[in-house]
């Protein structure tokens, strides 16, 4: 078992070079076949590593195994949530070279090369113990999202998004490293269980209070929170889709399993009792991302980018789940991440069906152009209005199991249980633009122009074009339906649901973690897994937040949208295009706003 | 002995405020290896002792007084890290000076809101 930890990050490491080596030589069948078929063993042994890795599997790179408590080498320590989140990122690159072995018309075997190098950093990230792996390995796959993004280099608008997404990024990964370097000089250690017991035994003080600010906020800035969150619609608006399906469905999230992996096995207990204030923050930031990610989700006419709003305001609700630092909040937290993983990749291959069939992903062009199609668009229609529900998690879907969780969570931790307002709100808007955007494309609803032209031109999106075809071919279709239906149903597995809320458990045990990986007694008391059930009052929650989104849907699609008479729709539009032109796509504002939010929550750090 | 601390917190801040107010692509990647450099910066200090030679025991004898490798091979890491981020952001730049005759991020705008 030991022998294969370090399969699923070398093996699409070597397998890249060589494709990329071999361009002009190999035919394209035969680079997608390998490409294909290396992360389809990658899931293989992600999924394998997953169901043996019952405390956690430590593998040292060249045999430096610690002594005395003490690490040397590099190692590679893996419990079932990192081998999970690994799985989830190789289950979606194997399903995203399906999907784009039809969607490029011409493509150079240099794009399944950078889609395996991308897949080798999440696989590092998920499995590394050491904080400056972590950090190259995040890097790794932050330099091949880059690439990814500007894949299209001919065009304006994947320039422009490849520069905004790289220096935000760079700028969030070089405060990581500083914080990390930070850490070093106080412990002399790069291993986070061996900086964890270091910091373990003293107070928090300023130092450990910077890196602990740096980290995270390099970490956030890759989960986009409000306000570092900037980067993401643009990059997702111009990226391809199959890699807009990696961006949104792990990569985002993949920062937050990074941010829950240093808390608990670096900071948790140093900062013992601070947490309540650490909880504030990070629940703060939380509701503030999901509340303004769902308003600009709204405001949109891009597909790709209404998306990628929905994506930045359900980090938001992950990120809620996890600031709770209690284990029932990760549970929850974790559950819903995997199952909207698999719903947001599908409905971004949803999208991409519509660009490749009509040469556009713009919501008033697409106008009843989806209805009475054949079976390919029809499939796209049902992903994206199950898609939608199922986000919103609804009773029949698995996702309302993870979203009753959440909100269990939020009521346990007391002082707390206004955010389920939030956790409605957020829902019911991201829901409710799905579904007036379905509802326009698929079913031809609404008027055929947005009446505030006036508002809407200064800030409207080019619409990607790609030359449009006659037929949706089945390698795009069926990913997208398998991913779908995946999502609406894992949710329901209950062996799986207890399996996530063991493996969370676990991550929240520093010193199980740190017993494992060092060597040493590990502590005698074991936390026990969260219960999870689903009471009345989610029933009640969940007919709330169907209400509001078909609501919602229902008034955007009236002929008269947006409604100019009443005092709070004026309030409301202002508002929303205020907001918009904040996300004003140049690199500088991203910048200084990355600066501000970190100084702020800097200084919310200080205070507790 | 906080020298090298400042010089890396310079580095850092007018590397910020250098991308914040830039209107060349390339002066603003040139910024972003200058915030960089504050962490090589940060990395070098943190394993420096003061009197020690480098930690090559070839020459010197095992056990006497060395600064510390790890943080110089982790500063190599991160140059090999900026290369790779540094050759990929010019590369746009140069596509978009190309494409569009520019190199403001301000001109080449088509993503808003």
């Amino acid at each position: 078992m030991h022998a294969l930890v370090p399969l699923p990050t070398v093996v699409p490491l070597l397998i890249a070079a060589a494709l990329a080596g071999a361009n002009a030589v190999l035919p394209r069948p035969i680079v997608d076949a390998v490409a294909i078929a290396c992360a389809a063993a990658v899931t293989a042994l992600c999924a394998l590593l997953a169901a043996h890795s019952a405390g956690v599997t430590v593998y040292w790179f060249g045999g430096f195994h610690p002594r005395g408590g003490v690490a040397i080498g590099i190692s590679f320590a893996v419990d079932r949530v990192g081998a999970g989140m690994a799985t989830l990122a190789a289950v979606l690159v194997c399903a995203a070279l399906v999907y784009s072995a039809r969607y490029f018309e011409e493509v150079g075997s240099q794009f399944a090369a950078l889609m395996l190098v991308f897949l080798a950093g999440m696989t590092g990230f998920c499995l590394t113990g050491d904080l400056f792996n972590m950090f190259v390995f995040f890097e790794l796959m932050s330099v091949a999202a880059y690439a990814l993004t500007a894949y299209k280099i001919e065009e304006a608008g994947p320039l422009q998004g490849a520069i905004n997404f790289a220096i935000t990024n760079s700028i969030g990964s070089f405060a990581m490293l500083t914080g990390i370097a930070l850490l070093y000089g106080r412990t002399g250690a790069l291993n986070m269980a061996q900086i964890g017991t270091a910091l373990g035994g003293h107070p928090v003080d300023g130092l450990v209070t910077v890196g602990l600010l740096l980290i995270m906020g390099g970490l956030l800035v890759k989960a986009a929170i409000v306000p570092l969150h900037f980067w993401l619609a643009d990059a997702h608006a111009v990226a391809p889709v199959p890699v807009c399906v990696l961006f949104s469905g792990v990569m985002v999230e993949l920062a937050l399993y990074g941010l829950a992996r240093v808390y608990w096995t670096v900071f948790s207990t140093p900062l013992a009792s601070h947490a309540a204030g650490v909880r504030g923050i990070l629940v703060g930031l939380g509701v503030l991302t999901a509340l303004v990610g769902a308003v600009m989700c709204f405001a949109q006419r891009h597909l790709k980018r209404l998306l990628a709003f929905s994506t930045i305001s359900h980090s938001g609700t992950f990120l809620i789940g996890l600031g709770l630092l209690t284990p029932l909040g990760l549970t929850a937290s974790g559950e819903y991440l995997l199952e909207h993983g698999l719903l947001k990749a599908a409905m971004f291959m949803a999208a991409g069906i519509l660009l490749h069939r009509f040469g556009s992903v713009d919501e008033y062009e697409l106008r009843g152009r989806g209805r009475g199609g054949d079976w390919g668009v029809r499939a796209a229609g049902a992903v994206l209005a199950l898609g939608g529900l199922g986000l919103a998690a609804l009773p029949p879907f698995g996702t309302f199991a993870g979203k009753s969780a959440l909100e269990d969570a939020v009521t346990e931790v007391p002082g707390y249980g206004w955010v389920i307002a939030v956790l409605v709100l957020a829902s019911a808007i991201t829901a409710g633009a799905i579904l007036r955007a379905t509802g326009r494309v698929f079913l031809g609803l609404g008027p055929r122009l947005p009446r505030h032209q006036e508002q809407l031109t200064v800030l409207s999106e080019q619409p990607e074009t790609l030359r449009p075809h006659s037929r949706t071919p089945a390698v795009m279709s069926t990913p997208a339906l398998l991913l779908a239906v995946g999502g609406l149903l894992l949710g329901l597995i209950g062996p799986l649901r207890h399996g996530i809320a063991a493996a969370a458990t676990h991550l929240t045990e520093r010193g199980v973690y740190a017993a494992h990986v060092l060597g040493g007694a590990a502590p005698a008391t074991h936390l026990r897994p969260p219960a999870l059930g689903t009471r009345a009052t989610d029933y009640a929650l969940a007919a709330a937040t169907l209400v509001g989104a078909l609501t919602l849907a229902a008034a955007a699609l009236r002929p008269r949208w947006p409604p100019r008479d009443s005092r709070v729709a004026r309030g409301a539009t202002t508002a929303t295009v205020a907001l918009r032109r904040l996300h004003s796509g140049c690199v500088n504002d991203y910048v200084a706003w990355l600066v501000v939010g970190l100084a702020a929550i800097g200084g919310a750090l200080a205070l507790t | 002995m906080s020298l090298p601390y400042l010089v890396a917190a310079w580095l850092l801040l007018v590397g910020l405020y250098g991308i914040v107010s830039s209107h060349n692509l390339i002066h603003m990647v040139v910024c972003l290896s200058i915030v960089q450099s504050s962490t090589y910066v940060l990395l070098l200090s943190i394993g420096y002792r003061s009197g020690a030679a480098a930690p090559i025991f070839a020459d010197i004898p095992v056990g006497s007084r060395a600064v510390d490798p790890v943080v110089q091979a982790l500063t190599l890491t991160d140059v090999v890290v900026e290369a790779t981020v540094v050759a990929l952001l010019l590369a746009v730049a140069v596509q978009a000076h190309k494409r569009f005759g520019t190199l403001d991020p301000a001109e080449l705008n088509p993503l808003r809101g």
